[in-house]
């Protein structure tokens, strides 16, 4: 067989992929120096990866809504209304905690599905079917919460938001993801050798996975020097590797990008598209729901207002990770890397007492100009 | 010493990588129709781009100079000023406008930036008389067939006094009749003085219409000539470095028995009127059946509706290998082992930002992956495979489709096809707008699909092709087919009488 030819991803390319990551590790850098330290230490940033989990786990969906050219503008009211139906459900009908979340996560469901049967098959567009679901569950919301905040949670609800795995099981499950990551990057090599496919040289891979497993490690070992890993942390990066694989490598991830990147042929190529997108927000909606119950457990309370402004973080931190609006591109990795981003610039603001004028005007600039560059490094 | 208009000297360009064009002359008398003609990726394209600056002044070497004057054009405005204009293959036109504020855009008669209605009007009327075209300036362009919407937008260019019609093929997407209605629209304007330069792979059309023929090859001026010093082989052999002895290569079959056979399929179109009017026809085992008719005969719409792609009601019965089968969707229609390569690659058969892997997998993803999960090493060795059989030049399987030309951007619509192994394969307009080389690459391969038992319908809109390729030949006008010819039998003149219905079977 003849060898067989991939592509050769220039230096200056590899960059433009990295360019997110870059630009957070120069925010952290700048934060470092500006708080004299104290934003790099062990505390602030398990705090950071905490405030960053519940707008990453939806922007993890949302970037796939995104890449199929929808959107969604009510997770904010569909998280909140998630969250205060858990807590409603446990406080007033004094539930389990299981019991709650369950019902909190056949309600996102639901909505999901209801989304899904308008977008999909009456054929309304996203925007309005969403906005108009932002408005009818923020009216829910107040009717289960009777304008009045829910509280307090029990423990074993609470944890989910505010707890953290024991110090030496966190070293022990970074430990078995680096572990996992090592030997799945050697079968795949292996694997590859084995079709006859030509495979990058072995120093070049190496590189790449003690790279790699340095920073998994190393997450986990400023875990470890605070508390231990928060359990929506875990929840979040779980979710990620999950999301990131389903894009990938699975039928539904890749006819969703095709889907996005041109629907007729997509349609011509046997993709149902109907179906696709209804299964999509279905999920989607679950996700929302998984969001609000760890914004409600980290509060320890459902309040009215939670979650307000919410779809504008999530839009904000796919878009900066590179999602495009057209459709068809984007990544679930580099939309937590740019939910990361958004939660270090309010982080650090915090930290540093920026006046909230300055911290918004700020966070809208980012926005512009991460999105700018993007658009100017692609096109060549 | 002659009176050129333009000259282009020396011009060399350079991509990462590739040298597109390396020292090319290309120069054009005033008044003349001078055709430009090469294979894909020959560097037409690069030229006219440069020359119409969208690759600005300074990212190339060489002169180029009009009325003798040298000019350095950094943007698209300043060509424009200079009096060129493109008319592009995809039409720059405003739908949903009329054909005024299509003429006016850009260049609106206004006072204060309110519009003047009555000099709108006057205006797009004179520039449309210029032009010879009788249709009413109030109309919606929409309401205008492809080769109409030609016309317009000449006509817009020159109205804007452009001295220089640059014509990237014009008459892809037009049938023979309309293809003659804008070439003697051109002839009329060669009479008014317009200088036009015409890029076709449509050879015939060359020669009724061009003075002098520049041919380039792999990015070099090969030849420039006066019409009457080639003829079609000649210029051929020019184009493709190398005699091409037979274009349509044909070789000995026998259809075997019925593959595949539809009764009285009717589409009614979303106004609910009649697209498709009880259709009757069979197709063998190793037969290539041709659609031949006018464009808008209703033969792509009639391929769609097989996939429910097209089409809001549809009734009908198809039998595939004797079954009746009553597919909803277009994944149904695939998994019986029926296939469309539709005739708009870049709308209907690509996603173009992905590479030509994942194009080649997107209609077959289910057949490489395990409990839903796609493998990696599977999808490399199929689109590996496809890339070979089908001679697709590109540097790498993880090329994305828009970079690639047209004719191997067609390859990779037809490997995603093959790949789904299919008994039958519905090729539309399966060689529009690609070169003579791929052209013949295709035939190919189509020929070797038949030897292997595949059916095959191919609708043209050339004739040439439908008569070279195909075993037997059904003609469809306003959505019936009204003739039905064996190879023996078919000639050009018969298959226009049917196709124009002024015959029917």
């Amino acid at each position: 067989m003849e060898k067989i030819r991939f592509r050769q991803n220039s230096f200056s390319e590899y960059v433009r992929r990295l360019t997110m990551l870059i630009a957070l590790i120069s925010i952290w850098i700048i934060f470092w120096v500006l708080t004299q330290g104290i934003f790099i230490s062990p505390r602030n940033l398990s705090n950071l990866f905490l405030q960053t989990s519940s707008v990453a786990i939806i922007a993890i969906g949302m970037t796939l809504i995104i890449i199929t050219r929808n959107i969604d503008l009510s997770v904010g009211s569909v998280a909140a209304l998630a969250g205060a139906i858990a807590a409603f459900m446990q406080v007033q009908c004094h539930m389990s905690t299981p019991a709650a979340l369950s019902a909190a996560l056949i309600v996102g469901l639901a909505i999901g599905a209801w989304h899904g049967f308008w977008i999909a098959y009456r054929m309304v567009p996203a925007f309005i079917v969403t906005l108009a679901s932002m408005m009818i569950f923020r009216g829910l919301v107040l009717g289960v919460t009777q304008g009045a905040t829910i509280a307090p949670l029990s423990d074993s609800f609470k944890v989910i938001g505010q707890g953290y795995a024991d110090p030496k099981i966190s070293l022990i499950i970074g430990v078995v993801v680096v572990i996992l990551f090592v030997v799945s990057s050697f079968f795949k090599r292996e694997k590859r050798k084995k079709y006859g496919f030509s495979v990058p040289k072995i120093w070049f891979d190496l590189i790449k996975v003690v790279f790699i497993a340095g920073a998994i490690l190393g997450f986990f070992a400023i875990m470890v020097m605070n508390r231990g890993v928060p359990y929506a942390v875990l929840l979040m990066l779980a979710l990620t590797i999950f999301f990131n694989f389903m894009s990938r490598n699975t039928v539904f991830g890749r006819q969703l990008y095709a889907i996005g990147g041109n629907p007729d042929a997509a349609a011509l190529s046997g993709v149902n598209i109907k179906k696709r997108v209804m299964m999509l927000y279905v999920i989607f909606g679950a996700l929302t729901a998984v969001s609000g119950i760890v914004m409600t457990s980290r509060l320890n309370a459902a309040t009215t207002s939670a979650g307000q402004g919410m779809e504008l973080d999530v839009i904000a931190a796919s878009v900066i990770g590179g999602t495009s609006l057209m459709g068809g591109e984007g990544t679930i990795f580099g939309a937590v890397i740019g939910a990361l981003i958004m939660a270090s610039l309010d982080n650090g603001m915090s930290l540093l007492d920026t006046n909230i004028t300055y911290q918004y005007i700020i966070k809208g600039m980012i926005l512009l100009f991460a999105v700018w560059v993007d658009i100017a490094t692609r096109r060549k | 010493m002659e009176d050129y208009i333009l000259q282009m000297r020396g011009i060399t360009k350079d991509f990462p990588g590739v040298r597109a064009l390396d020292n090319v002359t290309f120069n054009v008398k005033r008044g003349e129709i001078h055709a430009l003609v090469g294979e894909n990726g020959a560097g037409k394209s690069t030229l006219m781009k440069i020359l119409s600056a969208l690759y600005p002044a300074g990212s190339y070497q060489g002169k180029i100079l009009i009325d003798g004057k040298e000019q350095n054009f950094k943007k698209i405005k300043e060509s424009e000023a200079a009096g060129i204009a493109i008319i592009y293959q995809e039409l720059m036109l405003i739908k949903e406008l009329s054909i005024v504020e299509n003429i006016c855009l850009g260049n609106e008669i206004a006072k204060n930036g309110v519009i003047n209605w009555e000099g709108s009007f006057l205006k797009a009327k004179k520039a449309l008389k210029e032009a010879g075209l009788n249709i009413n300036p109030a109309f919606p362009v929409s309401y205008l067939g492809v080769g109409e919407q030609q016309s317009i937008a000449i006509t817009k260019s020159l109205s804007r006094e452009a001295k220089i019609l640059i014509l990237d093929e014009p008459t892809a997407a037009l049938s023979t009749r309309e293809a003659d209605r804008l070439l003697g629209m051109l002839k009329d304007l060669r009479k008014k003085g317009v200088t036009c330069i015409y890029i076709s792979h449509r050879l015939r059309e060359v020669f009724e219409i061009a003075d002098r023929i520049t041919v380039l090859r792999d990015g070099k001026t090969i030849a420039t000539c006066e019409k009457n010093e080639l003829d079609e082989a000649k210029l051929i052999s020019l184009m493709v470095g190398r005699e091409l002895t037979n274009i349509y290569p044909r070789r000995d079959r026998v259809p075997g028995e019925v593959l595949l056979e539809i009764k009285d399929w009717s589409v009614y179109d979303p106004n609910t009127n009649k697209q498709i009017d009880a259709v009757n026809f069979k197709l063998h085992k190793g037969e290539i059946l041709g659609f031949a008719g006018l464009v808008g005969a209703g033969r792509s719409e009639f391929a769609m509706s097989l996939f429910r792609f097209w089409g809001r009601k549809v009734s009908g019965k198809m039998y595939l290998e004797g079954k009746e089968v009553s597919p909803k969707n277009a994944g149904q229609t695939i998994a019986y082992g029926i296939s469309l390569a539709s005739e708009d690659r870049k709308r209907y058969g690509l996603v173009l930002d992905e590479d030509i892997k994942e194009n080649i997998s997107l209609a077959s993803l289910k057949k490489i992956s395990k409990f839903s999960v796609v493998d990696e090493n599977e999808e490399i060795k199929y689109a590996t495979e496809y890339t070979q059989d089908l001679k697709i030049k590109t540097p790498s399987i993880e090329e994305k489709a828009v970079n690639l030309s047209g004719g191997n951007q067609q390859k990779v619509v037809l490997g995603k096809w093959l790949m789904t192994k299919p008994k039958v394969l519905i090729l539309d307009e399966p060689t529009r707008g690609i070169d003579v080389g791929a052209k013949v690459e295709i035939y190919n391969i189509i020929n070797d699909l038949v030897e292997q038992g595949v059916g095959i319908i191919v609708i043209s809109s050339e004739l040439n092709e439908i008569l070279g390729i195909c075993d037997r030949i059904l003609i469809m006008h306003e959505g019936k087919f009204t003739g039905d010819l064996l190879m023996d039998e078919a000639t050009q003149e018969k298959i226009m009488y049917y196709a124009t219905g002024t015959k029917t079977a």
